[in-house]
């Protein structure tokens, strides 16, 4: 019990961010049209990337030496922008087909 | 540059320290503000563009200001390696997301989502030794095996649109994945709890991880493909819950909402479409489509009916209006541009033409919606499914163009089919069907669609962009 106390208090930032976000996510995303669940889910997506900031805290502060640990800190990174770059340029793709149709 | 900061109640902090937690919160508001527009056609690429924008800063500013607890910034030689990466990433990653074919989308996206599945497991695998208090070692493991999950599931999802993996199916899978999920389960109890992994956390946590990349594998593969759009967004909330874990490492709060956010909306999503083929998600996990066929096979049938293009192309051009179903087919034959043809030449010949989407048809919610837009197909000449539905006993011909599951009459009135309870476009209620189908082939649920046997359909067999460009000569040629 004490432990899940001290485990609380000492990150009660993160959980009422992580509560709210539950919330804001669910809110943010109801009555969305079926028109835009494909770029939806892929702009989501790039945004799950965001885990491109650990691989650049990761792999910033390493010690450049050769290692399993340096391979897969770098893995991480290119993998973390990968995500990023493709995911929002993929979502931006099949959204601007959206927009050109719209000036018909 | 920097200077150092106290806070009224003593606490010091430099500039650059909170130039960076205040960049965090703009990002992270411009994640949420992003999503929003996202959800609005007029908006959506606004939104995406506003995401962008937060992540790039984010970026910026956390290789120009982050420190480690000792104080220390990333150094010049460390940074110059990370941009290279991001760099080099980046450009393969643009390469790759615009060479890709419209047709080729949710096999991308599930690709994509790998990528960061694979990001989060690894900076949590390498921060693992690092954390300490049970609560954060916790954290840490799940945002390992979530990734782990999210990574090797996506790439079999990859694999299984592209046609690279096919379905495989044992009755005893069910119990291996239980097992394996308990293992996984039992596993991060006991590293969290210090029984063991205390003296070679890696090694343990390199168990760990291999076991989820396994149970990713087995949980993805016995999944048809008409339930695949459920499992990507699926994975896609995992992959957002595995950064937001790894954030809780650094403490970081953009990663943390930003993670959380797209969890949140990709659970969202899992269940809307859950609910459009009247299925729970435990049935879709658990119980895998068209085991065997089942009494529904040997139901007496009608006989099959084809019709000519020239008698195809006389029945639409006097139609009033026409009802196209499009399905996976469509997007198979590449056959959007040649369908717009169609649908323009129809309208202009004094036809309504209208498409009728069903929000699972193709391979991806919305799939059918995003290759039409490409073929230029107006906005408001796409009706959902709920909305079309009873419009079409007023419809003189509904074309189904490569979809099959989605007006399966079997889903309203046969209890042993396996997709009875689906909401389906009902094609069969319009006065005349053409199909438009390859051969004689089942859907992708593997199973007899009643509506080839009705009375009122005719069967085009052909590969569909063929079939349609001779109907688009026939018509011209009146």
């Amino acid at each position: 019990m004490d432990n899940i106390l001290i485990f609380f208090y000492s990150n009660k930032e993160a959980i009422f961010i992580i509560a709210l976000s539950i919330f804001l996510g669910i809110e943010v995303i109801s009555n969305v049209p079926s028109v835009l669940h494909t770029p939806l889910m892929s702009g989501a997506n790039a945004i799950s990337g965001v885990i491109i900031i650990g691989g650049i805290i990761l792999l910033g502060h390493s010690d450049l030496k050769f290692s399993a640990d340096l391979i897969l800190g770098l893995l991480a990174v290119l993998m973390g922008t990968l995500n990023v770059a493709g995911g929002f340029v993929v979502t931006d793709r099949m959204l601007e087909m959206f927009k050109k149709k719209q000036r018909n | 540059m920097e200077s150092i900061l106290t806070t009224p109640d003593g606490l010091n902090f430099t500039t650059g320290e909170a130039i960076l937690e205040l960049s965090y919160l703009i990002a992270a508001i411009l994640f949420v503000i992003g999503l929003k527009l996202l959800s609005h056609p007029e908006t959506a690429r606004k939104g995406n563009l506003w995401a962008a924008t937060g992540m790039l800063m984010a970026i910026i500013t956390t290789l120009l200001l982050h420190k480690d607890p000792e104080g220390n910034h990333i150094s010049l030689t460390n940074g110059i390696v990370v941009v290279a990466a991001i760099v080099a990433a980046g450009i393969i990653g643009w390469v790759i997301a615009k060479k890709v074919k419209m047709t080729a989308m949710p096999q991308l996206v599930s690709f994509f989502n790998a990528t960061g599945g694979a990001a989060s497991a690894l900076v949590a695998f390498l921060e693992l030794p690092f954390v300490s208090g049970t609560g954060v070692v916790i954290v840490t493991l799940a945002g390992l095996t979530l990734g782990s999950i999210s990574f090797s599931g996506s790439m079999i999802a990859y694999g299984k649109l592209d046609g690279k993996v096919g379905d495989i199916r044992a009755p005893y899978m069910k119990y291996v994945n239980i097992l394996l999920l308990i293992a996984l389960l039992a596993l991060i109890v006991l590293i969290s709890s210090g029984t063991i992994g205390s003296e070679a956390p890696q090694l343990i946590a390199a168990v760990l991880l291999g076991l989820a990349l396994v149970y990713g594998v087995l949980f993805v593969m016995p999944i048809g493909g008409a339930d695949m759009p459920v499992v990507i967004s699926l994975l896609n909330s995992f992959t957002g819950i595995a950064a937001a874990m790894a954030g809780v490492i650094y403490n970081n709060q953009a990663m943390i909402l930003g993670g959380i956010l797209v969890g949140a909306a990709g659970t969202i999503l899992t269940i809307l479409m859950c609910r459009a083929m009247n299925r729970s998600l435990v049935n879709v996990i658990i119980g895998a489509f068209g085991g065997g066929g089942g009494a529904a096979g040997d139901r007496e049938q009608g006989a099959i009916k084809e019709i000519s293009v020239g008698d195809a192309s006389i029945l639409l051009a006097y139609s009033r209006k026409v009802v196209i179903v499009p399905g996976y087919g469509l997007a198979v034959a590449q056959a959007q541009h040649i369908v717009s043809e169609l649908d323009e030449l129809l309208t202009e010949k004094g036809v309504e033409v209208k498409y009728a989407i069903h929000p699972v048809a193709g391979r991806m919610p919305g799939h059918m919606n995003v290759l039409l837009a490409e073929a230029d197909v107006p906005y408001d000449k796409l009706v959902e499914m709920a909305d079309i539905n009873p419009t079409l006993p007023n419809t003189d011909v509904v074309i189904v163009v490569g979809a099959n599951d989605v007006v399966n009459p079997a889903a309203e009135n046969d209890p042993s089919s396996p997709i009875y309870g689906m909401p389906i476009i009902k094609a069969h209620t319009a006065k005349n069907i053409i199909v438009m189908k390859r051969g004689m082939g089942k859907g992708y649920a593997g199973i007899e669609n009643f509506l080839f046997f009705n009375d009122k359909t005719r069967m085009l067999f052909g590969n569909a962009r063929d079939s349609i460009q001779k109907l688009v000569t026939e018509i011209k040629s009146h």
